[in-house]
Parts: C-alpha cells; structure tokens; sequence
C-alpha cells in the first residue's frame, strides 16, 4: 500500500514543482543584479506571462461584473442583499458586540429576531473589515460602496484561488484557464456581480479555498495545510449554509480514498486535522453551534473520523502481527464492531433525541419531489425548483461539453486530486440538476475539469505543431502519444499538423464563444437589480420603473416611526432595509406559522382579514400590483402560494376555492372567494 | 422654542445698540410724520413680500436720523429678510440707495411691538421729506384652512393682517393693496373703503390714522402653490486646487401646506393631473450656475431617476422630481450633487490670498428655507480662513476628513436660519494656500506604489525558505 502511495506521490510531484516559485530566485538573483542581459530567459518570460495572465484574469473577473453598476447605479440587488446590507450598516456603526447580540425588534413582529444568533455573519463581518481597512487607509468610502463590491473583489479572489487549484491539479496551464473559465462564467457570475450582496459572493471563494487547501493538505500530508484549510472551512461555515455540502463531501472523499486502497499517513494528517479544528472553529459560530456534533448532516463527517482511527489502528496492529492469516481474521472482527457499534450509537443518539434528524431542505436535496408534497414554503422559492436543460446550457455553455471531456483526462491520470475534483464534480452537478441555485456550487468543479480538458487538449496540439516544426520526420514519436488521444491522427497520416491547426482554431472559436456568450448573459440577464426596472420606452428611449423605491421611500418618510406593515414575505427585507419600519414576516422563513397568519390575512374576506391585522397590530399593508405596466412578479401572482402556506396551518383556507374548474384567474370569472377577499 | 430663541437672540446681539438708541429717541424724539404709505402684499406664492412706499416728513424741530418700522409681534418672526432704500431723482431719473435697516426696541412699545430702525443717508432736517422704499418677506405666514384637505381639493389659506398700517407715527393717507393667486377668494374682512377687482384685494385709502392704529384682517383665499419648504438644507463645498469645485446639498422637504387626509389614489393622479391632486407638487426647478458637470440627484437608498437637466452658459437648470408627488405633510430627503470648475469660482485677491465666492442660498425657487447650513471644506494646508457674509450668519471651523487626508482639511461652516430666494447673494471665503500641498497626496501614492513594487523585488530575489 506504501509503495503505490508513494508512486502516485511521484506522479504528482512534478507537476507540482515545475512552477517558478521556489526555484526561480535562484536562478533570477545574478542577472537581475548585473544588469547584464535584458532578455529574460525562458523561465522568467514564462513567470512574467503567467503573472500578467493572472493580473489580467484578476481585473477582467472584477470588471465583467460592473455592467449593473454602469447602466444603474451602485445598489444593493434582489431581496436578501438587503437584509445582508442592513446588518452591515448595524455593524459598522454599533460595533461586533452590539452586532453580535443583536436583537431586532423591526422584523417579525411581534416575535422579533436575534438576529445575532440566526445568521451566518462571515459575510457582513468581511465587509466592515474592508470597510474599516480602507477608512484606516484614508479611503473615505461609504459602507454601500463597499458591499456593493465585495462580489466582484471575491470573485476574482476565487479567480487567484482557482489557479492554484488547476495547478494544483494538472499543471499550471490548466490553472491559468480555469481561472479565465471561473471568472466570466455565468453560473458564478450569476450570484457575484456587483451589488448582488449575498451570502454566496463570498462562499464560493471560501468553499473553493478550503477545497484546494484541503487538496493541498492530502497532497504534502503537512499539518500547516490542513490546519489553513480548518480555517478556510470556519471561514466557510461563518458564511454560508452551504458548507454542509464540504462537511459531506470531504468524508465522502475520504471514504472513496479508503476503499479505492489509497489510505495514507497523509490523508489521515489533513482528514484529523481538518476535521478536529474545522468543527471546534465551526462551533463558535452562534448560528451552527454545536450541530457538527449533534445533527444528522454532519454524522457522516464524524463516522468517517472514526472509521480513519479504526483504519490507523489496523495499520499499526498489522505491522505488529506480521501474520497476514490472523490479520484478517482480526480485520473482520474489528470492522465489523466498528460499524455495528457506530450504528448502534447512530440509532441510540437518534432515538433519544440528541442527534437531530435531517431538516427539510436536506431532505429536498436528496429527493427532489420532497419539498412539493411536504413544505410549500421551500418549494414557493423560484430558485428553489429543479433545474431546466437551458438554464445548464445558459449557465455553463461549451463547460457542459468539456466537462466530459475533463473527467476523461482525471481518470486517465488518477490522483488524489484528481479523484477529489472528479467527486465534486459529479456530486454538486446531482444537486445543481436538483435545484437551481445550486448550479453556483456546480460550477468551480465544472470550471475546474473542463480548464483540465481544454489545457490538456490545446497543450496536446501545440506540442504537436511545435514537433512538427523542429523535426518535420521521425523525431515525433513522444508526443503523438499524447496528441492521438484527443486528435485521433495516427503518426502516419499525412494531414496530422494540419489537422492539429483546425482542431487548434476550433478550439480557439469555441472558448471566444464561450467567452462572448458569457458576457451576453452577464449583461442581458444577471446584472438587472430586480428593485428597479427599465425597459425601453416608445422612441427606443429608457424607461425606468422605479416604483419598489418610491413606495419603500414613502414609507420612510410619512409613516410614523413605530409603524407595522403587512406584506407578503418577499418584501420583508427591503421594507426594513429600505423604509426602516417593522414588518410581520420577512424573506428569513423561519417562522411557517406566522407566514400562514399572513397568508390567511391576505386569502381571507375583508373583515376576516381585518381581525387578523388588528391581532398584528399591523398600521399598513403593502401589495404589489403590476397590472398597469406589465410587470409579472407581483402579488396576483404570487398569490396561489398564500393560498397554499396559509392553507398549510389554517385549514380553513382551501386552495380549490380560489380557483375555477381547477384554472387561476383573476378577471371578471374568478371565483367569489378570490373576488371578495382582501387581495 | 425657535421663536423665544430668535428673540433672546435679537435682544442679546442687539441690547448695546438699542439702549443707546432708545436713548437717543427719549432725549430728542424728532417728530416724524408719514404723509402717504402704498403697501403692496404679494400672495401669489408661499412666502409673502411685501413692498412698502412710504413718503416721510419731518415735523419736529430737529433733524431726525431714522425712522422706525414696527410690526406686530406675531409678525416679526417671520420676516427673512427687510430691505430699505431711499428714492433719489426724479419720475425717470430715480435711483434706489439702499439704507441699513437694525432690529431695535423701544420701552415704551405697546402690546409687544417690534422694531426696526432705518438710518437715513444724511439726518433729515425740519420740514424735509424723503420718500423710503421697504420690501420685506415673510414666511410660514399662509395658514392652510381646512387644515386637511383630501386628495382632489384645492387648498385655501388665511392670511392675517391689518388694514392700517402698524407704525408710530401718524400716517396721513395709507392704502393697502392685496394681490392673490387667482380669482378664488372665499372671504375677505372688510374695512371701509374696501374693494375686490380681479386678483386684487384693496383697503383703502384711509385718512389720518393715528400711530399705532390697527384694524385686523383675514383673507381667505386659494393658493394651490407649491409649498416647498426645506427644514434642513446642508450644503458642503469642496474645493481643490487640482479643478474642480464639489458641491453636494442635503435636503429635508416637506409640503408645509395643508395636510393630506384618507387616500392617495395614484390612478386618480395620473388620469387626471390637473384635479387629481391640485394642491400637491411635483416637480422643483433648481437654477445651477453654469458650467455645471457631473450632476447627481438622489437619496438613501439610492439615485432617484427622475430629474432633467438643461444647461446653456448663462445658467443651468435642473428640474427634480421626488420620488413621489408630495402632498401636505409628506416629506422627502434627498441630496444634488455637482461639480464646478474652479476658475469661475475661486478668484486671487491683490494680496495674494484666494478666495472662493459662490451663492449664498438654495438653489430650489421659490423655497422656503428653514436652516441652512453652509460647509465650505478647505483643501488640505489652507489657512487664515474668515468668510464675508452680506447678512448676518453664524460662523465657526471645523476639521472634515476625506480622501488621503492626513491633518484633515479646515472647514469654515455657516449658519442661517429662515432663509428665502432673496438670499441668493454672493458670499466670500478667503484664506491663504500654498501650491506644494497639492502635490503633497499624489506623492504620498506614488511612494506607496514604489515600495510596493521594491518589497516585490525584494521577495522575489530573497530567499526566506528554513531548508535549503
């Protein structure tokens, strides 16, 4: 076993030392002090062109999400970022401890929130650092300007990340185009331009970082890795729930790697390390608290912990047994003890209460029809639906084509790494397929593999062409090798080199369309902030629609300070954010009863529906009608799923009332309870 | 509260000057005597002026310096700003000298009356007369009545006043002229002779009024104006020596009319602009000095679309719209910002020192100021600065911190409140500059940049591994 993990070490160790770090000052220092030759060599060139590509790819990242920001103006998009803003504005004025015990009086009233304990604060607490960063450095920018570009500035962080990544990998050309590939993809752009302030304009970089640290970890076996990548993991789990998906798919990995027989004192180092520090570190965050040790979700992480010592301990009792009949025999029992007690103790811990079962949106994950039939509120979210063909096409455009490709060179030259990039591709392109907003983890491992391919490819061709060019005969043999994989041209065909050039310009017409296709996308679709609407007027001139801010103004400005407004949830961040008064419910779901009290207020009759909001203390309602001017996702709209939520508590609301012979309408021949109740 | 302190104000700055002044009227008391007073009120918008003709004689035995004004003392809070002139000439030949007109107080003032004096050009001798010219403005005067109106109707106001005018000398022949906006006038006091032709209220003329004669007066009338008053108007100047002068204003208006009451139909309002919402505004014109770039117009939550902008070089002209139509009693927030070129606002004075001079009040017409504050932030390294205001405001510094600011730049702040258009005069800043501060921030970048690039120079030839 030793000695495969070895070769496989010596498989990956020159591609990981080629790159100039370590070795070039030794070999830079005496020229550059002689100022003797002004050509670079090779080696340096090769530096100065990674470099600028990377500083290139660095600004390209950050400007392709700027289109918002030019064609409106600097704003915070959607729904949460606002949420995500008014926290931060909390925070870069109260100071971390009035943050942290936070309790919000504005927002689900008359319960409240704390909010403190009930959010992920990685996100808000990286932008006021950056804030009071820049306002140390005398940069007096405001707190706005900041979260609006804490997207675009950790996207191309993740750029830099993904290079090392595809370094790490493959080699430092795959780096260097998985990092030009992640940058302009409209799978991740979708959720990181400018303004669009979320939890996941960080994640992506954190989740990709503790990936390649962790990567890194297996590979060097060092414990200084593993330990940057416990960080990275808190850094993860402080900012997005979505980190269950690392804490999964690690000891998934891990798993993989023992059964395939690539156990390894490396692997154990970074699964401890990472492990043991990354759920203490996750423990600290008031929101995950101590669910690492007592939710479902994370159970499998702890198993696979245990099993890793099970495995150590058989190593050791191997090497002290020297007896490969007895060793079996002692490998059987102690395999089997551990499982059965490790489900005993599953079973017992489940039983008892103390290890929580799995929640809802888990449950969705794995089985796509669950939320429909069980929690209408999950299901009710747009981005929550499963996910159509196009929007993969849209989203990852010739990536869906390379993908293939890419695991095709992985499993040629199995690594752990590879292995790693191989499984986290194909586990996040399950739950991308299962819901759509999931695409945004999909595609780094997407960008990843398809960067291998493409590298991989076009590093095939040239050295083919360049083959070709020094020795027009023979001297080919090495790298047709690797050309014939891809190329399928036998060494004696005669059209080989120009066969090499058709592919190679092939190449280069899909990645421009690929490239040309992402910034149609970044522009048409992703950069619209949704609270604003424009739309071309009757002379080709703008039309701007800014009726969400007018009414949220409003609200500021000519209510009295205490008031309540009633609206559905969608609303409720921007309310407070915007129009700084109390709301009933707001986009943070965590209370399904008293959205449903919102929603039987809404499908009720109108004096019904007046009690109701006398109980609220409710002083306005807001609704949002787009009759008028065309615009689809108002309340009518939405207005089924009250319906449903409400439905869901209150039995009394029935979704078949609303409706005519089964068919939603809202003019003249809607049904009397539509007609008469208080939307 | 804002009125007791206007008061202790006045009677602090001024209680030197008055003593000596009440004095002086005791002592001599010329005896003065108005032979005919035109007084023209102008209702037509939300802040009242009124213009005064008065033709005064001396009829004591000896030469009068002044003359006093008096004003009821629900008045007198809210006069903006009074002016006098002297008429010199002539029918074609006449000029307008402009007097210094002082609040003053006399002991003997009944019921609460106040003052102001106005100091003639030269001590007007026995039996002289000279003809004044008083226009003053008056603001927060127009009291809406109902006090809620809904959505479609138009807003009507009272005005109070008296008939005769308030003065302590005996004025011969008075008369009074009122101009309203429109033919709209519910009710009107009547005082023999009164008569009401067009949009013109008229009271008068009376004979021989005794001083301190008084008759009051309500008028009733339409006024569907905008009544745009700004409650705070912050407006900070920055200048730097590199081009350019940075202005941004921070509103708080509020339609001071009468209140909105039940709903606001917005169909209603759009259908029909014109009954829809008569008492409400829509739009402010703000008048830009020209040359203007780089407008910006919006609030706390971001631009606000709906503003135009149209410049020619005489003046430019931005034309904002809030968010909403405001109705009475709604209020909006909201900032302009724009940017100026240096050379047409910051002068060189023959001493060497340099001066900025810029106007003084709102850009907004036609709005009603309530306090206006004026931060003129300095560049870096200026010093000495003192401000040259035509009236009286409150003055001290500040220190402001913006971009690469290390010792912070010295601010000159001024503050005025009850402001009106007719403020709109030019005011100075002088302070002394040197050139080399300018260049001290690029400097203080490029070295950051330079040992940037030298640290990675250094990392890049250096060594630091622990193994070899």
């Amino acid at each position: 076993m030793v000695g495969k993990v070895e070769a496989v070490n010596g498989g990956v160790k020159p591609t990981t030392t080629t790159p100039a770090s370590s070795e070039t000052p030794a070999d830079l220092a005496p020229p550059a002090f002689s100022f003797r030759a002004l050509k670079l060599k090779t080696k340096q060139q090769e530096l100065l062109i990674r470099v600028t590509i990377l500083c290139l790819v660095y600004v390209l990242a950050f400007i392709a999400r700027l289109f918002s920001v030019l064609r409106y103006e600097s704003m915070i998009h959607e729904f949460d970022p606002y949420f995500n803003y008014r926290t931060t504005l909390y925070l870069t004025q109260k100071g971390f401890y009035e943050f942290w015990n936070w309790f919000d009086s504005e927002s689900w009233y008359p319960l409240g929130r704390i909010i403190g304990g009930t959010l992920y604060p990685g996100l808000m607490v990286t932008a006021a650092l950056i804030y009071w960063t820049l306002r140390f450095l005398r940069f007096a920018v405001h707190i706005r300007e900041v979260c609006v570009l804490t997207a675009p500035f950790f996207a191309s962080n993740t750029t830099l990340v993904a290079y090392f990544f595809g370094k790490e990998l493959w080699d430092s050309g795959a780096g260097l185009v998985a990092a030009a590939l992640i940058a302009i993809c409209p799978g991740y752009i979708s959720r990181s331009v400018a303004g669009s302030y979320d939890n996941e304009a960080v994640a992506i970089f954190a989740l990709l970082l503790t990936f390649y640290l962790f990567v890194k970890a297996v590979n060097m076996g060092s414990l200084a890795w593993a330990l940057a990548s416990a960080f990275g993991y808190f850094y993860m789990v402080s900012a997005w729930g979505g980190y269950v998906f690392i804490i999964n798919l690690i000891p998934l990995y891990v798993l993989v790697l023992l059964i395939t027989g690539r156990y390894s004192m490396r692997l154990y180092v970074a699964y401890n390390c990472m492990y043991v520090l990354g759920m203490l570190l996750a423990m600290q965050i008031r929101f995950v608290g101590f669910q690492h040790v007592q939710s479902g979700e994370h159970m499998a992480a702890m198993g696979v912990f245990f099993l890793m010592q099970v495995f150590y301990f058989l190593d050791w009792v191997k090497y002290l047994l020297n007896d490969s009949k007895l060793f079996q025999a002692f490998l059987r029992i102690t395999v089997t003890c551990a499982v059965v007690v490790g489900a005993v103790a599953l079973g017992v811990g489940t039983a008892s209460g103390y290890i929580s079962p799995w929640t809802g949106r888990f449950y969705s994950l794995l089985d796509p029809t669950y939320a429909k039939d069980h929690i209408p509120i999950i299901a009710s979210v747009s981005e929550h639906q499963p996910t159509a063909w196009s929007s993969f096409m849209f989203d990852f455009h010739i990536l869906l084509f390379l993908f293939p490709a890419g695991l095709y060179f992985c499993f040629k030259r199995l690594t752990d790494a590879t292995i790693f990039i191989v499984m986290y591709g194909l586990t996040s392109m399950y739950f991308a397929g299962v819901m759509v907003r999931l695409i945004l983890v999909a595609t780094p491992a997407v960008c990843l593999i398809s960067a291998v391919a493409v590298s991989a490819t076009i590093k095939n061709l040239t050295q083919l062409l360049r083959a070709k060019n020094k020795a027009a005969g023979p001297g080919k043999g090495a790298t047709s090798v690797k050309a014939s994989s891809k190329a399928s041209l036998d060494q004696s065909l005669p059209f080989q080199r120009n066969g090499a050039i058709a592919l190679l310009v092939g190449a280069f017409y899909l990645l421009s369309r690929y490239a040309t296709h992402c910034t149609w996308v970044t522009s048409e679709a992703y950069s619209s902030p949704s609270i604003v609407l424009a739309a071309r007027g009757a002379y080709g001139n703008r039309v701007i629609f800014d009726d969400y801010r007018e009414a949220y103004f409003w609200l500021r400005q000519n209510t009295p300070s205490d008031a309540k407004v009633m609206s559905w949830w969608d609303y409720g961040y921007q309310i407070t954010a915007m129009g700084n008064r109390t709301v009933i419910v707001d986009n943070n779901t965590w209370n399904n009863t008293h959205i449903a009290t919102v929603g039987r207020a809404m499908s009720s009759y109108e004096d019904e529906a007046y009690e109701i909001m006398r109980s609220l203390d409710v002083d306005y309602v807001l609704v949002v009608f787009g009759g008028v001017t065309g615009y689809s996702s108002d309340d009518i709209n939405k207005f089924l799923w009250m319906v449903r939520i409400g439905g869901g508590v209150f039995p009394v609301i029935k979704e078949p009332d609303y409706l005519v012979n089964g068919e939603y309408r809202v003019d003249k021949g809607a049904a009397p309870k539509m007609l008469n109740c208080l939307m | 509260m804002e009125v007791v302190v206007s008061r202790l104000q006045l009677a602090l700055i001024f209680s030197l000057l008055v003593a000596s002044l009440s004095l002086l009227v005791r002592s001599s008391s010329p005896e003065l005597q108005i032979l005919t007073a035109e007084r023209r009120i102008d209702l037509t918008s939300h802040i009242v002026r009124v213009y005064l003709t008065l033709k005064v004689e001396n009829t004591g035995a000896s030469p009068a310096s002044e003359i006093l004004l008096a004003f009821p003392p629900t008045q007198v809070d809210h006069i903006a700003q009074i002016k006098a002139a002297a008429t010199v000439g002539k029918k074609k030949k006449k000029s307008y000298l402009p007097l210094v007109v002082n609040p003053t107080e006399r002991p003997d003032a009944p019921n609460g009356t106040k003052y102001f004096s106005v100091s003639f050009l030269s001590p007007l001798s026995t039996g002289e007369s000279v003809t004044l010219e008083v226009f003053f403005t008056l603001t927060h005067s127009l009291e809406p009545f109902p006090v809620e109106i809904s959505q479609s109707e138009s807003q009507l106001v009272y005005y109070h006043d008296s008939a005769k005018i308030l003065s302590p000398y005996d004025i011969k022949q008075q008369i009074t002229l009122v101009k309203t906006p429109s033919k709209k006038v519910e009710s009107f006091t009547r005082v023999e002779p009164t008569g009401f032709a067009g949009t013109e209220l008229k009271y008068g003329p009376y004979m021989d009024s005794p001083s301190y004669s008084f008759s009051p007066i309500i008028v009733h009338f339409e006024n569907n104006n905008a009544f745009a008053v700004v409650e705070e108007l912050l407006r900070e100047v920055e200048i730097s020596h590199w081009g350019s002068i940075q202005i941004t204003e921070h509103y708080k208006l509020v339609h001071n009319g009468a209140r909105h009451k039940g709903v606001f139909s917005r169909v209603e309002y759009q259908s029909r602009p014109s009954f829809g919402g008569v008492s409400s505004f829509k739009n402010l014109l703000a008048q830009l000095p020209p040359r203007v770039h780089s407008v910006y117009y919006r609030d706390e939550i971001g631009n606000i679309s709906t503003s135009h902008l149209r410049t020619d070089f005489r003046k430019s002209e931005l034309e904002i719209e809030p968010r909403y139509p405001l109705f009475g009693g709604w209020k909006a927030t909201f900032l302009i910002g724009y940017g100026l070129p240096l050379e047409d606002f910051l002068f060189q004075s023959p001493d060497g020192r340099r001066y900025l001079n810029l106007s003084f009040g709102c850009p907004l017409a036609e709005t009603v100021v309530d306090k206006l504050t004026v931060k003129v932030v300095l560049p870096e390294g200026s010093k000495n600065p003192s401000a040259v205001v035509p009236f009286s405001a409150e003055q001290h510094l500040e220190t402001s911190y913006s971009y690469l600011d290390v010792v912070g730049r010295t601010t000159v702040v001024l503050e005025k409140k009850n402001v009106v258009p007719e403020h709109n005069s030019p005011f100075q800043v002088y302070y002394n500059f040197h050139p080399i501060f300018m260049l001290a921030e690029p400097l203080m970048l490029a070295s950051v940049f330079f040992l940037l690039f030298i640290a990675c120079v250094a990392y890049l030839h250096m060594d630091i591994a622990i193994r070899k």
